[in-house]
């Protein structure tokens, strides 16, 4: 196939600190990849071995079939969008745009066209015999971003390129990005620790903890069908359920019974029977909240009764804290309607919980250390 | 409290006359025709004439010895001084504190201290006088003032730009080259001057290394000292040196400065 990028077994010690642990995973051509994880699980690390400023101790990387280990950086086909920027502040914008062409001993008129080329591209032309501690921070990742690409590298790496500016600007350069991705059509290893950015611009993630890879796949499968109770809490908000297989029903569907809440069905995402243990994610935003009681439910739904807690309102939704027994659900109710057509559940009233079975996710690992990564604990005793 | 008010502005008066007012009596008495200059008896220029006539060619050739020494001693420490402050900065291991009490140690070792112990080992390892052997005391000292110099430059120094330099195809002597020294040029070029002045008026390292017949022009103006029928061209002398500085000062403040802030 066209794997493009490949990272075979690679691992990064520092003493007896693994940094990066046996990673192994594959880019394909052309195509955004974010690696997502939270802060010290090794992204910097992975995409630094990649430019080529450190070696792995061990395994292989591969760009375009080629092995380019042991290769200085200065040679490898890979350029690097610098968290911090790394502008030269002694340089112009312009000359910091056409820095690695004139490395590359590309004539002047050759170098002054494609570095036009490039301001035109990030929209800098007016600022171009500024130096770089007279521009604002988007226009510093906007130069850092054309310094780069401007090599037509095969691999542009960024790490955390957007991590330093305020919220709406980040949102508007994430399209940007997008934008020139398509333009340039370079393919991109994006490293972030924002889930929000990583599923915005990526056509795949890998999602890294304690530098492993967790899971890779594209958003919405990292999303819907996370492996673990990590990638689980680290993508979005769920609640965990922990409970014991009663029985099959049929090939979809198993009885489970839920510790603290009581039976529930859920689909088979796996291999399971009767008298397994099993760890059980389920998204706020697939539960439904209502005062009346349902009518009869079917096998694919659940229904469970509770007490509303906490009401918190977030504009464009609502979060709902539901006691059921010894512990608590988090809902999401979308606004699709006027808040004020009908009258919303408030605390203490008493409501059902509904979902269908196959809106939960069966996890293939469970760590309870990981049920701390979500907003609010859902046992409160 | 008006009167409490007078106390600073008298001290700095004081000071100030303290300060200038000898430099002032200097200049006047190298236009003064007395030859001891204890009175004023009418302006000459014999002085300045004398000093440029072949009578004084030894001050002209001491002038030059000092040149040739602090020219010497400040290009070798501005690479040796910014060699050292990098690995300081880049590198904190035990080692490198020992190596940090080695460069700030000429700093506030006495130079009485450094004079001998230098002279000591010429003479232990019979090294020949020359005006290399000043030089090398000199760059000695001169050392460390260039590395704190660039130390200072350092903390601020972003050091991703050399990373950025490499991924964008610079080798390792590139980015040197066009990032770190462009970088840390004006830590360098201050260091350089400093080291320069510090040169060219030493005075007591190089009274204990210098050889018979070479004497620098701070030991030369001693010489011409002790003979008072000397003293009016010292005077002259000093005079020039002073234009000379006020004007390079100047000159620095009004050009160098803006184009060092980019
Ligand atoms: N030079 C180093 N020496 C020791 N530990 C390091 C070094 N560089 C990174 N680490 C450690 O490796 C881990 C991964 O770092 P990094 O790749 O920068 O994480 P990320 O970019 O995901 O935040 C961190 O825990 C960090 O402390
Ligand atoms: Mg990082």
């Amino acid at each position: 196939m066209n794997e493009f990028l490949v990272f075979e077994g690679v691992t990064k010690r520092y003493g007896d600190f693994y940094a990066v642990r046996d990673v192994t995973f594959e880019v394909r051509q052309g195509e955004i990849f974010a690696l997502l994880g939270p802060s010290g699980c090794g992204k910097t690390t992975l995409l630094r071995m990649l430019a080529g400023f450190i070696e792995p101790d061990a395994g292989r990387i591969l760009v375009d079939g080629k092995d380019v280990t042991g290769i200085p950086p200065d040679k490898r086909p890979v350029n690097t969008v610098f968290q911090s920027y790394a502008l030269f502040p002694h340089l112009t914008i312009r000359d910091n745009i056409g820095f690695g062409l004139k490395m590359a001993r590309r004539g002047k008129a050759e170098i002054a066209a494609e570095v036009d080329r490039m301001l035109d591209l990030v929209d800098l032309v007016e600022h171009a015999d500024k130096k770089p501690d007279q521009i604002s921070g988007g226009q510093k990742q906007r130069v850092a971003i054309a310094r780069a690409l401007v090599n037509k590298p095969r691999v542009l790496l960024l790490d955390e390129p957007l991590a330093a500016l305020d919220l709406k600007l980040r949102q508007r350069l994430l399209v940007e990005l997008d934008e020139i991705h398509d333009e340039v059509g370079i393919t991109f290893l994006y490293v972030t620790h924002d889930q929000t950015e990583a599923m915005a611009i990526s056509d795949r993630i890998g999602v890294m903890n304690r530098g492993r890879v967790a899971q890779i796949g594209a958003p919405a499968e990292i999303y819907e069908s996370p492996v673990d109770s990590f990638v689980a809490a680290f993508i979005g908000d769920t609640n965990f359920l922990e409970g014991r297989v009663i029985e099959r029903l049929g090939d979809e569907y198993s009885l489970v019974a839920i510790e603290a809440m009581g039976e529930i069905r859920v689909y088979n995402d796996r291999e399971i029977s009767p008298g397994d243990e099993i760890h059980l994610s389920l998204r706020p935003e697939k539960l439904s909240i209502q005062t009346s009681a349902p009518a009869a439910t079917d096998e694919a739904r659940n229904a469970i009764e509770g007490t509303v807690e906490d009401v918190i309102y977030l504009g464009a939704l609502t979060r709902y804290w539901v006691r059921t027994g010894e512990r608590r659900l988090a809902v999401e109710r979308q606004h699709s309607r006027f808040l004020l057509d009908e009258k919303p559940p408030t605390w203490g009233d008493k409501v059902w919980v509904r979902w269908r079975a196959d809106d939960g996710y069966l996890l293939r690992d469970f760590a309870p250390e990981h049920a701390e990564m979500l907003s609010l604990p859902a046992e409160t005793e | 409290m008006k009167s409490r008010l007078r106390i600073p502005g008298v001290l700095t008066a004081l000071v100030l006359v303290f300060l200038y007012f000898p430099i002032l009596v200097l200049v006047l008495n190298s236009f003064n025709a007395s030859k001891y200059g204890s009175s004023w008896e009418g302006w000459t220029l014999r002085w300045y004439r004398l000093l440029f006539s072949g009578e004084s060619r030894d001050i002209w050739e001491s002038i030059q010895r000092s040149l040739h020494i602090a020219i010497g001693a400040s290009l070798v420490s501005m690479v040796l001084g910014t060699t050292a402050a990098w690995v300081l900065h880049r590198y904190r291991t035990r080692l490198q504190k020992v190596h940090f009490g080695l460069v700030y140690l000429p700093i506030v070792a006495p130079d009485i201290l450094m004079g001998i112990s230098l002279g000591i080992l010429l003479i232990t390892l019979g090294v020949d006088r020359s005006l290399e052997t000043i030089t090398v005391a000199h760059i000695t000292f001169c050392i460390s003032y260039v590395a704190l110099a660039v130390l200072g430059r350092l903390q601020d120094f972003d050091e991703s730009v050399v990373d950025a330099a490499r991924d964008l195809g610079a080798t390792w002597w590139q980015a040197v080259w066009r990032v770190v020294i462009p970088l840390l040029a004006p830590g360098i070029v201050a260091g350089g001057l400093l080291a320069f002045t510090l040169s060219i008026d030493d005075f007591v390292i190089t009274f204990f290394v210098k050889g018979v017949g070479l004497d620098t022009l701070p030991l030369k103006i001693y010489s011409m000292a002790r003979h008072s029928r000397q003293m009016p061209v010292i005077n002259a002398l000093s005079t020039l040196m002073l234009t000379f500085t006020f004007v390079v000062v100047w000159y620095v403040q009004r050009h160098a400065r803006p184009a060092l802030r980019g």
